[in-house]
């Protein structure tokens, strides 16, 4: 646990250390809520809902979270260090989960610059809490796959804008198998697959308030997935 | 120095084996370090070096072989061996957003070690002479400074074993000097194991050679034996008034081992390089009159690690 939190707090500092951390904590919360005040149709409902605020966070996560991560491998292979960090006494499991946590932590660092939406919504109206707590877990969650498979990409390439790219489109094709699964010439099979695949999907019922165990259970259970990929890519590496 | 035991091995490799793809780096090497020696792992670049000591550091897996640090399987024994090791990767890689202090204070932690982490690092830095880029950010330092850090890096938690992959390599002659000077204190505490193609740092340095070429251990042993090894043998560089293969076919009864050609001087001359048996002067004389060949020159080089280096990694070279 020690290396885990120790690799966790470096991911953390260089991004408070870069210009790059604040622009994403002042650019993310400031496109959030203009699409949510200004582009959506929130003060046309009056209602004192945070639907639309959540409905745009499947896309928003498959953008911002490779973001976060395309730097965390790639880099390290790109200046080398990569090599002293299989050197120390350090186990590949703790490396990679202390990368998660560092990238964990600055979602959840994100994620907070964005409560000043739910709470000027909550100045104007009547808010449902537990359905606002709700949305945030299934965005957590739903971040966490794309941190897991943002740093898998990540660990295939030296090129930071290579993993930010193949991520992001990878969890936009995962947010649009519903979408793909209308398809007339779909078999009923294959359609039902999809749409058990279907991030968004999943996403949708917690962002409604509704705490499923099997949403919650198929977004653990891909992070894990994505976290042992990435072990095996790393272990792979010292065979190369 | 602290005083080598050759009784007591802090690395023992047998048979390693490692292909990249078709490429075969290593191929059954056998190699000791005994504690307390600077022992020199010597090659052409391509040789296999790198490779090697990837191995040893845990950054890479061998396809065949083993590998032993102060009596234990490094490639069974997990992290506790780890610690025992500190380590210079070939081109120093570190963080250069971080400072030197930040850096020295990481490494030390991602060590396993707890408590005592400002002195530890206090005392690194005034043993490499880091005091007046300690606040310093990595990206702003000298290429000097900055492989003083990476020195630092492979100290800092105290290691019985310090492996430095080429730790003279792209700095300038100055540089090179205090570097160098580093390492020889380095040596007096601890085991060293340098790789290097430099040769005078490895007589300035080492009390033990390991020769690679591609990917085979050419020759392994104290200064003093690997100079005298082939002692039977002395280097010759020959030119004769004749074509290439007259020289070769001349060479080839005069017992030459290995020889090197050298661009024809006409159309009517060949020259050649030669390591030769040391009554091998008196050979190839005899062997040009045979063939009716004149001797243009006949020079024996010294018998220098360099002579040795060349005559034995002569890759390129004829062989008779």
């Amino acid at each position: 646990m020690y290396n885990i939190l120790l690799f966790a707090k470096r991911e953390l500092r260089v991004f408070v250390d870069t210009p790059v951390g604040y622009v994403v904590l002042v650019v993310f919360p400031a496109t959030m809520a203009a699409l949510f005040f200004l582009a959506g149709s929130f003060f046309a409902e009056s209602e004192a809902t945070l639907r639309n605020f959540f409905m745009w966070m499947p896309i928003a996560m498959a953008l911002l979270v490779p973001a976060l991560t395309m730097r965390m491998w790639s880099e390290e292979i790109r200046e080398g260090t990569e090599e002293l960090l299989l050197t120390w006494p350090i186990r590949l499991r703790e490396l990679v989960l202390g990368k998660f946590l560092g990238a964990l932590s600055l979602l959840f660092l994100t994620l907070l610059a964005t409560a000043m939406i739910p709470m000027t919504v909550a100045y104007l109206g009547d808010v449902d809490g537990g359905v606002v707590l709700a949305g945030y877990c299934g965005t957590f969650l739903l971040g966490a796959v794309c941190a897991s498979l943002g740093l898998l990409l990540s660990s295939l390439t030296r090129n930071q804008i290579v993993a930010w790219l193949s991520s992001a489109a990878i969890l936009i094709a995962l947010n649009l198998l519903g979408l793909a699964a209308t398809a007339r010439s779909i078999p009923p099979a294959l359609a039902h697959a999809l749409e058990a695949l279907d991030l968004g999907l999943h996403f949708y019922s917690m962002s409604r308030g509704v705490i499923d165990a099997a949403d919650l259970l198929f977004f653990l259970g891909l992070t894990l997935f994505f976290l042992v990929c990435n072990g095996l890519v790393l272990e792979r590496r010292l065979r190369r | 120095m602290m005083s080598p035991d050759s009784s007591v091995l802090a690395v023992k490799v047998q048979g390693l084996r490692k292909s990249y793809g078709s490429i075969a780096a290593l191929q059954g090497v056998d190699f000791e370090a005994p504690v307390g020696a600077v022992t020199a792992f010597l090659g052409p670049n391509g040789a296999g070096k790198t490779t090697a000591i990837r191995i040893l550091t845990g950054s890479l897996l061998p396809d065949a072989g083993s590998v032993h640090l102060f009596g234990a399987d490094a490639l069974l024994s997990g992290q506790d061996l780890k610690k025992r090791v500190g380590y210079l990767p070939e081109n120093n890689p570190l963080w250069p957003e971080m400072t030197v202090e930040e850096t020295l204070a990481f490494a030390w932690s991602a060590q396993g070690r707890v408590g005592h982490k400002m002195s530890a690092v206090e005392r690194v830095v005034v043993s490499v002479g880091l005091e007046p880029v300690f606040r310093r950010r990595i990206q702003e330092c000298s290429k000097g400074f900055r492989q003083r850090v990476g020195l630092a890096q492979a100290l800092i938690h105290d290691p019985e074993l310090v492996i430095l992959d080429e730790p003279t390599n792209g700095l300038d002659p100055l540089q090179v000097i205090q570097i160098r000077e580093l390492v020889r204190e380095l040596g007096r505490q601890k085991t060293v194991l340098l790789t290097t193609h430099v040769l005078p740092e490895v007589e300035a340095l080492a009390d033990r050679v390991v020769l690679l070429h591609e990917g085979e251990k050419v020759v392994e042993g104290t200064l003093a034996e690997v100079t005298s090894v082939k002692a039977g043998q002395q280097q010759f560089k020959v030119t004769v008034n004749g074509s290439e293969e007259d020289l070769k076919s001349m060479l080839a009864t005069a017992g030459v081992t290995r020889l090197e050609s050298g661009p024809p001087s006409s159309s009517a001359q060949a020259q050649a390089s030669a390591v030769v048996l040391a009554d091998g002067g008196q050979g190839i004389f005899e062997a040009a009159v045979k063939h009716d060949l004149v001797l243009l020159e006949l020079t024996p080089r010294s018998g220098t690690l360099e002579s040795l280096f060349y005559g034995l990694t002569q890759a390129e070279g004829l062989h008779v």
